[in-house]
């Protein structure tokens, strides 16, 4: 398992920050919040990104995809976080085709993974039901009807709801809220009757929503992996898609740090640069580290998903290190991002005040470092 | 040319025969080796051990043959390194001249230096010790004051040490002495070697809030050392001493990644998982019931792992690279404070069976557990403290303006 980034993957995060920076910078979300834009991205740069291939980028050759990796997946996002790009890469490459890849039929990855990565369908995952990440805690019920399963419930939370073609639902076929058994996922029509979405305005100005089932009638062939026994495969996508957010959180808190470190060297107080006083060159030196150590934790967790011979459990330990390492990272240096920044820091014109509003977003989608804590105790047996 | 995976093969099989099986187990404190003229061997397959390792140089694994090394190439050694974790071998040599003299040695030494000492330090014959830290001169090392005065062919040397690790049992002393006072106080260091048995020398240990004495102070009153015994150039000393701090952050970053790989943190305890030990403590079986130490001990594990993956880091990192660069001191004071973490932690988890002294009423483990709780308090001040190694990272990695700059001019 390599630590350091191979010669393609580091040529494809150069060619990613390259793009992002000169297409996709902060001012890009700042535009489409201040717009109201109804799409909440930008449709020119996804067709962009699609050409560049990113949205095939871990799905393998037979399905059109280009089959180079999480690793390298994990850089291009690595690249779109540092510039806050709001896409629909995390609910429709990452979650979306993510999910149809492991747990799909053959005749439902041919069908859909080419038109993701030729950028022809979104996808969005109805999981959530409350404040809190809690996969197995799922009350929306799909119950048996003829030549299909009708749907009811509510979810919250879903990343590009409104913008999604087809909706990735998961909900409990039999047992209790709270049981790992029973739970099924299903392909749904965004346009299927009985369902309401509606898109909420969230403080990261990315694209989130709540979804209302109705009696919402599904076909048979649209259950994605088997009846009942869907939590285990689903909690396999999200650790795949845990460990691509980590990489996304890791390119914005490096953003917010290197703003800190140009600003500590360029601002004078007292006649002096202030990053020569010590009280904010611990800081920051402590801030390095973490970075530093998230670094290594988003590296070995994309390793581990490329590398064949690691376990189910060996990735959800990766995956709840990496994504509990972050959230509290990324908390940190986005309050530090603030308070370094002094007033500048708490003006909207300064983009510091995107990338706290992103970092609690972040932090939560998925799971936050408390949830991936406890899960992290239990895989380890205590 | 040997293949490595031929390599692998070859030190494998070498291993299973010639490695004792008791060299197979935990190391326990006292069958420490530390080598040198009065070595001692608490367990006598440690003698064994360390003659047949030293025999292929393979204590030094990529010092050059011909000073005694293994003359492996890093691939190689990280074969060896990884063939000797596979059967849980002990390291057979634990010595300062290895991990903190050596590597300095051979960069800034002469070629007659290395010839005479480097053989002995991969043999084990001689112990080093660190002329380093003064009464006056802790953190601020540069105002050291300790005298050496050339006089014909040898340098008089006068002063006092302190904080000298093991100086009452080290063979020779690597040491930091002042050779010009009238020049800024970086200009006039010089980097010397000389032997402990030389009139003049006497030491006397500290002992420490963990009861134990593993420091000394040590004063020289007129002793002589030939002059061909200085490394490198004259009054160019501090430039050795630096990367010697170096070599020495990554050794005691190493604390902190043992307690991320085994748990072991420092080699040293007995008393192994965190966790478990908690849960052991409490009676508990599947699940710790404490639930703010339950999530504590994740979060310290969870930095430990992601801490032992950024030493693997910048391993590879630096595989193209020379040696240890700045990021040694980011690894030194993260690693420091995680093995002080991990001794809280354990405190905790172990309650008042963690809290005795000596006599009856506690296992040995855990009254070992105590002392080095105590002794992990220095991980942070030795070595340099946290704060200068905060410093560093300031100053060298992020290149923020030097805070020291006026007080230096």
């Amino acid at each position: 398992m390599a630590l350091v980034l191979s010669e393609d993957q580091q040529l494809l995060k150069d060619s990613a920050k390259n793009f992002c920076e000169q297409n996709a910078p902060v001012s890009v979300l700042r535009r489409l919040r201040d717009n109201k834009d109804e799409q909440g991205y930008d449709q020119a740069i996804w067709s962009q990104m699609i050409e560049l291939g990113w949205a095939g980028m871990a799905i393998p050759e037979a399905y059109g995809g280009f089959d180079f990796g999480y690793g390298g997946l994990g850089v291009v996002l690595e690249e779109t976080g540092r510039n806050l790009v709001s896409s629909p890469i995390i609910s429709t490459v990452l979650l979306g085709a993510t999910a149809i890849n492991e747990l799909g039929n053959e005749a439902q990855k041919q069908e859909l993974l080419p038109k993701i990565v030729a950028g022809e369908l979104l996808t969005a995952l109805a999981l959530d039901e409350h404040t809190s990440h809690n996969p197995s805690k799922i009350a929306t019920t799909a119950t048996k009807v003829d030549g299909g399963f009708s749907l009811n419930g509510s979810k919250t939370f879903v990343l590009d709801g409104h913008i999604a073609n087809v909706l990735i639902v998961v909900a409990r076929t039999s047992k209790e809220t709270g049981s790992e058994q029973g739970i099924s996922l299903f392909l749904v029509d965004a346009k299927a009757e009985g369902l309401s979405i509606t898109r909420t305005i969230m403080v990261d100005s990315r694209n989130s929503s709540n979804i209302q089932f109705n009696n919402v009638v599904v076909a048979t062939d649209t259950l994605l992996g088997e009846l009942d026994q869907g939590f285990s495969g689903l909690d396999s996508v999200l650790d795949i898609a845990r460990i691509g957010l980590a990489a996304e959180m890791l390119g914005s808190m490096q953003a917010v740090f290197e703003s800190i470190l140009e600003f500590l060297k360029q601002r004078e107080q007292f006649g002096v640069l202030i990053g020569s006083f010590q009280g904010l060159q611990h800081r920051a030196a402590e801030m390095y580290s973490e970075i530093e150590l998230c670094k290594s934790a988003v590296r070995a967790a994309l390793a581990g998903l490329d590398d064949p011979d690691q376990t189910q459990a060996e990735i959800a330990e990766l995956a709840s290190m990496a994504k509990a390492k972050l959230s509290e990272v990324f908390f940190l240096v986005s309050n530090e991002g603030i308070q370094m920044h002094g007033g500048l820091g708490m003006t909207d014109e300064f983009d510091v005040g995107f990338f706290i509003k992103r970092a609690r977003v972040a932090q939560q989608f998925l799971g936050d470092a408390s949830f991936h804590r406890d899960r992290y105790a239990t895989l380890n047996g205590f | 040319m040997q293949s490595l995976q031929e390599f692998r093969e070859d030190t494998r099989s070498w291993l299973e025969q010639n490695c004792p099986e008791s060299m197979r187990t935990a190391m326990v404190q006292e069958e420490i080796v530390w080598g040198g003229r009065n070595a001692e061997f608490a367990n006598p397959d440690s003698e064994i051990w360390l003659q047949r390792l030293a025999e292929k140089g393979w204590t030094c694994p990529t010092w050059p043959s011909e000073y005694g090394g293994g003359g492996l190439d890093k691939d190689q050694a990280i074969v060896l390194g990884e063939e000797l974790a596979r059967i849980n071998a002990r390291p057979a040599l634990t010595s300062f001249g290895i991990s903190m003299l050596g590597p300095v040695l051979l960069e800034y030494g002469n070629h007659q230096q290395k010839l005479e000492q480097l053989p002995k330090i991969v043999r084990g014959e001689i112990r080093w010790c660190q002329g380093y830290s003064e009464p006056g001169s802790g953190s601020d090392l540069a105002s050291l004051s300790t005298k050496a005065e050339l006089q014909g062919d040898y340098y008089l040397i006068n002063g006092s040490k302190v904080w000298t690790s093991y100086a009452d049992k080290a063979d020779w002393i690597f040491c930091l002495v002042r050779t010009d006072f009238d020049v800024p106080k970086h200009s006039g260091i010089s980097f010397i070697l000389f032997d402990m048995a030389s009139e003049g020398i006497s030491t006397k240990p500290i002992q420490l809030i963990s009861g134990s004495s593993p420091f000394c102070e040590t004063f020289f009153d007129d002793v002589k050392v030939p002059a061909s015994n200085l490394v490198g150039r004259l009054n160019e000393g501090w430039t050795i001493a630096k990367r010697l701090l170096q070599h020495e952050r990554t050794m005691i970053s190493g604390f902190g990644l043992s307690a991320g790989q085994s748990d072991n943190g420092g080699t040293t305890s007995t008393i192994s998982s965190l966790e478990r030990t908690a849960m052991h403590y409490r009676g508990d079986s599947d699940k710790l019931s404490d639930p703010v130490l339950r999530d504590q001990i994740a979060r310290f594990k969870i930095d430990a792992d992601a801490f032992a993956h950024t030493s693997r880091r910048s391993v590879e990192e630096s595989k193209q690279g020379q040696g240890p660069n700045a990021t040694s001191s980011m690894l030194k004071n993260y690693g420091c404070e995680l093995n002080k973490r991990r001794y809280e932690l354990m405190l905790q988890a172990i309650g008042s069976q963690g809290l005795g002294w000596e006599g009856e009423g506690f296992s040995d483990e855990e009254l070992q557990l105590t002392r080095e709780w105590l002794r992990s308090k220095a991980n942070s001040i030795e070595g340099g403290t946290s704060e200068v190694q905060l410093n560093v990272i300031a100053k060298r990695v992020l290149g923020l303006p030097d805070i020291l700059s006026l007080a230096q001019k």
